[in-house]
């Protein structure tokens, strides 16, 4: 497995660390609306520990700690490991980064 | 026919043209009282105990490919029960009690050989940690003994106990524990059940289950159609998070891939289970004497049953740095396999939301050595509806009460543990 880091180009899947789903997204605290907090709890647990486990392509975290320490996003199949892009996750190079809309 | 010296004594002199088949391969009945999705060691077992322990024969276990096709034909075959949290202590020790009379109850040689396991610790810390796991152990009933750097060096001369950056200090020293042929657990207890009058149903891949208007699950529908159930119980690790998809639950579990590797076979070198505690990397020798040994996952999602070079890199490492001699023996083969990673690292047996399916998952790499037990723990619930005592603690709630039993302390990253 190779990853095309869009800072470095393409470099040995050694170089990087694995963070898992780029999908969930950390819930609010106010996301109960006022209703309770059984619904925050709710929210929390599902972000936490409940996992879509995409046999197909999935978005994941990738963090290039052997080369630029960016972290990316990968679109990857996890089926047969191939990748479909690798774009600079938030914070890492916003030129990059607001092109991809994050 | 029943296995013992007379039978092989009897078959060796007709030229071993006598054998009969070890078990059936029947057609699906269009209904079961219990069917068990999986046909690895851990779903034969269940069905084993079912009709064994349990009286329930009227049992069916489905398997998409051919039967310990899975992890149960992957794992590098440890048998150990030196855990240190309450559940997992004494439900493994339970598993090491089955072990030790498998082939008896079973009529078959699975090959069970206690020949130890050994955790190499190599900082105080360590000791400690390895000390008070021990301590957990004897209150528990189970042996273990914690050696010094000299007791090592009598057991294992052949280490490496001049590494300036991770000396070996000592081990935990589990005597019973040891070593298992992984294929004859598999068949073992296929031939068992079969005799027991379980269907063993194979190239039978669950496409979707059945519903009623409540909901309850009545059946499967499969690659050779629809199969009726009274209750339908999941035994697919590495795969289980898609099985519970097709009734709509989301599981706290992520599929990785692990690698293990075989070594060329070599003359009687490793007396046991020998692993390193500075790296990851653990090692024994199979009666064909090949080294077997692994480390840690590859730690990125994965179905792909098969893993990446920088992995394989760090676990030959991890051999060189305590046993620099097996730089001199040549890889044979190496594969993948994939692990159901819970989010706590202990595994899931337990009812499901939805009425009539059971869940037997989360082994993460840690499936091998819990077969008998995760069996029989299994048959208990589908049979009783309420959890076995040695399980009562893997419940499928448990991440939302905040009672994991969380063995590495690494928190909800299963990639970690």
């Amino acid at each position: 497995m190779r990853i095309a880091c869009p800072f470095c180009g393409e470099r040995e899947n050694g170089e990087f660390t694995y963070l898992g789903d780029a999908t969930p997204r950390r819930p609010s605290f106010a996301v109960d609306g006022g209703e309770g907090p059984e619904r925050v709890e709710d929210a929390f647990y599902d972000y936490v520990y409940l996992r879509d486990n995409v046999a197909g392509v999935m978005r994941e975290y990738w963090y290039h700690g052997g080369g630029c320490r960016s972290w990316l996003v990968a679109e990857r199949n996890t089926v047969t490991h191939e990748f479909i892009s690798v774009t600079a996750a938030p914070g890492a190079g916003a030129a990059l980064a607001a092109r991809a809309g994050e | 026919m029943k296995y013992s010296i007379f039978s092989l004594a009897k078959a060796a002199l007709s030229g071993h043209k006598g054998w009969t088949r070890a078990w059936r391969d029947p057609a699906p009945k269009s209904r079961y009282d219990v069917v068990i999705i999986g046909g690895g060691g851990h779903g034969l077992a269940t069905a084993y105990f079912l009709a064994h322990e349990y009286g329930i024969r009227n049992v069916a276990v489905l398997e998409k490919g051919w039967i310990g096709s899975g992890n149960a034909g992957r794992n590098t075959t440890i048998i150990r029960s030196n855990y240190g949290l309450p559940g997992n202590t004494g439900f493994y020790e339970l598993s090491m009690k089955l072990w030790e009379r498998m082939e008896q109850d079973l009529n078959y040689n699975t090959m069970v050989s206690q020949r130890g396991i050994i955790n190499l610790y190599h900082s105080d810390a360590q000791r400690d940690a390895f000390a008070r796991r021990g301590n957990t152990m004897r209150i528990n009933g189970i042996d273990a003994e914690l050696l010094d750097a000299e007791q090592i060096r009598k057991e294992l001369p052949f280490l490496n106990y001049n590494n300036a950056r991770f000396p070996i200090m000592g081990g935990l020293l589990q005597r019973r524990a040891g070593t298992a042929r992984h294929d004859a657990v598999v068949w073992g207890y296929a031939r068992a059940a079969n005799d027991r009058g379980v269907d063993i149903i194979q190239n039978c891949e669950v496409t979707g289950f059945v519903r009623d208007a409540s909901g309850r699950v009545t059946g499967v529908e499969t690659s050779r159609g629809r199969i009726g159930a009274g209750k339908v119980g999941m035994a697919v690790a590495g795969s289980s998070s898609r099985v519970a998809a097709m009734a709509g639950l989301r599981l706290p579990i992520e599929s990785h891939v692990l690698q293990a590797f075989v070594s060329e076979a070599i003359k009687p070198l490793i007396p046991g289970v020998i692993t390193f505690g500075a790296g990851h990397f653990y090692v024994s020798q199979s009666d064909k004497g090949g080294l077997v040994f692994g480390g840690d996952l590859d730690g990125y999602n994965s179905y792909a049953q098969r893993g990446n070079m920088p992995v394989m890199e760090d676990v030959c490492e991890g051999g060189m740095a305590i046993m620099p001699m097996i730089g001199r023996v040549r890889m044979l083969r190496q594969w993948g396999g994939i692990m159901d990673m819970s989010m706590d690292g202990s595994p899931i047996i337990d009812m499901t939301p939805v009425d009539g399916l059971y869940l037997n998952a989360g082994w993460c790499y840690g499936g091998f050595k819990a077969t008998p037990a995760s069996g029989l723990v299994f048959a208990h619930l589908l049979a009783r509806d309420e959890p076995h005592q040695e399980a009562a603690l893997f419940r499928l709630d448990r991440f939302r009460r905040g009672a994991m039993i969380d063995e590495k302390g690494q928190g909800a990253q299963p990639n970690l543990h």
